[in-house]
């Protein structure tokens, strides 16, 4: 995960806040927000290498498959509920959101945008499906199955009565970008704040 | 290779009285333990290691310089290891019924001055937790840092957490349940009656007997040992080889590896268990309930302090995944810190004995944060 955009999930984070990370990778966004922001992490993550490195630092760390289900969380259980560049490898995006709304009070997501100019040129010039440095395979083998831009979240958001407390831009290399205007098409990714 | 070297087993002699759930009472009891690294000086880290249903207090080491056998989890317990014995002191106490050196039915009943057989009270998972909260006593450990075990060793370390929940700082259940599906009560009931339809049982009386059930247990530790496999590991270590010989023989004898296996996997067990013990700590097993206890998983779970590591086995058929799950989440819902990794292998419920990682870095991992 970048830096960058790092921290400026720290920043949103507010202290003493409980915390699911679902997707949480070694552990060490979680590790970074106990830290700084003093928080109650639990991670959650599908590989055993990962539980095992989030587990050593000393990170409350469930193995588990999102997309089984998070039934067994309680409404409002957490204050903050990361979803980082994995709504897309999800079977059902929708459900998910709405399972995150449900346990936590807010959310935190960052998604790859595919309307990024890049991707629009590669499959307008090239007539092949498009790759970058956020979305590097094959069609075949892609695990990125639910590719939207900017502008289809901000659709689906409206539509469930999902509200944006914030929303943030970045470039490939992670640093923010300034023109908001044009996000949909200069960011390649984006963070959201939502809330139900 | 053993980091530990020669250990000595020592035995504790209990002189009050021990109050059991039945409402029984045990007297001139003992309970037989073994110690690897050494206590700090505020006693403090302390590992206390539970073992299995067929386990002992040899965790680790052996007993003397031409012992060829190794203490049970000896590949998890020295310098260095996931039990670091330069950091923890871990202790293994042999459970309550068993038979190898704490009381249990093959032990002399002070009243009658003969062993005990089924005169020995039914004891329950509580009972064997209580004995061993007598010997932490004993050795004057104010708070264990770590209760670990697997198995029938793990539904210990959870009656060890929900009753004494401010004497431990961190909880490791290895491949347990908070209740036996009726599937396991199944398999542990047909092992019973192996044993006590072997003539020789005769009512559990058969100490000073020339002939003894050995037939029986063989055949309930070859059960058993069906279901601490599973098909893979089965297939993967013997498929339909047959054992030495080239050609069925249409016999009753022995055709098969696997067949040969069981067998001697039986005939060790009656070396050295007492069939008697086996009745008694399946039965524990089948008792222990933590929901019926206490009404309900989560208010169980509701009494725990300590930081819980749940740890289960993807081909383990015999305590599935799924009942260990339901531990995390009850776990959860009372909002408790609990981790919990379901470890892919295809080596069944044995695994915690066979295969050392990811076991190792996940305990290693933990244990450095209690």
């Amino acid at each position: 995960m970048s830096k960058l955009y790092q921290k400026d999930i720290i920043s949103l984070v507010p202290d003493n806040s409980r915390v699911l990370d679902l997707g949480c990778a070694k552990g060490d966004l979680l590790y970074n927000l106990k830290k700084f922001k003093h928080i109650h992490a639990v991670g959650v993550d599908i590989s055993t290498e990962n539980v095992c490195q989030s587990i050593s630092k000393g990170i409350s760390t469930i193995q588990g498959n999102i997309d089984e289900g998070l039934s067994f969380y309680d409404d409002k259980s957490f204050d903050v509920v990361i979803l980082s560049q994995t709504l897309q490898v999800v079977r059902n995006p929708l459900k998910l959101l709405q399972e995150l709304l449900r346990i936590g009070k807010m959310a935190i997501i960052i998604v790859p945008n595919f309307g990024h100019w890049r991707l629009r040129s590669q499959i307008f010039f090239k007539g092949r499906m498009p790759k970058n440095k956020t979305l590097q395979y094959e069609w075949y083998n892609t695990p990125n199955i639910h590719l939207a831009s900017i502008k289809d979240f901000e659709d689906l958001f409206a539509k469930n009565d999902i509200n944006i407390l914030e929303k943030k831009l970045y470039l490939s290399n992670g640093s923010p970008l300034k023109w908001h205007w044009a996000g949909n098409l200069l960011s390649e990714i984006a963070l959201f704040v939502i809330k139900k | 290779m053993s980091g530990i070297g020669v250990v000595k087993p020592q035995t504790h002699f209990f002189q009050e009285e021990l109050q059991l759930e039945s409402g029984e009472v045990l007297s001139d009891w003992q309970i037989s333990y073994e110690m690897y690294g050494s206590m700090n000086e505020s006693r403090t880290n302390v590992i206390w290691l539970i073992h299995a249903l067929s386990g002992d207090a040899h965790a680790a080491g052996k007993h003397n310089e031409e012992d060829k056998k190794l203490g049970w989890w000896d590949m998890m317990i020295g310098p260095g290891k996931a039990l670091d014995t330069n950091i923890y002191c871990v202790i293994c106490s042999n459970v309550l019924g068993s038979c190898k050196g704490t009381t249990g039915p093959s032990s002399i009943n002070p009243k009658t001055q003969k062993p005990y057989g089924l005169d020995f009270p039914m004891i329950k998972i509580g009972d064997m937790v209580q004995a061993q909260k007598c010997l932490m006593d004993v050795l004057n450990i104010p708070k264990f840092h770590t209760v670990i075990g697997a198995s029938m060793g793990g539904m210990q370390v959870l009656e060890w957490a929900v009753r004494f929940p401010d004497l431990m700082s961190s909880i490791i259940v290895i491949a347990s349940t908070s209740k036996l599906s009726a599937q396991s009560i199944a398999f542990n009931q047909v092992g019973r009656n192996a044993i006590m339809s072997d003539n020789y049982w005769n009512k559990g009386l058969y100490y000073d007997k020339k002939n003894i059930p050995l037939q029986g247990l063989a055949i309930a530790r070859m059960i058993g040992h069906i279901t601490y496999l599973s098909q893979e590991a089965m297939h993967r270590k013997f498929g339909r080889r047959l054992q030495d010989k080239k050609d069925l023989e249409y016999e009753f004898g022995t055709d098969f590896e696997v067949e040969s296996y069981l067998k001697y996997q039986g005939t060790r067990f009656i070396k050295t268990f007492d069939a008697n013990s086996y009745l008694y700590l399946t039965k524990a097993m089948d008792y222990f309930d933590l929901s019926n206890d206490h009404g309900s998983l989560d208010k169980a779970m509701s009494l725990i302090k300590s930081k819980s590591l749940i740890i289960s086995f993807t081909s383990d058929w015999l305590f599935p995944s799924e009942q260990s799950l339901d531990i995390v989440h009850a776990l959860m819902h009372q909002g408790k810190e609990v981790s919990f990794c379901d470890i892919e292998t295809d080596c069944g419920h044995d695994s915690f004995l066979i295969s050392e990682e990811p076991l190792t870095s996940l305990m290693k991992g933990f244990l450095d944060h209690v």
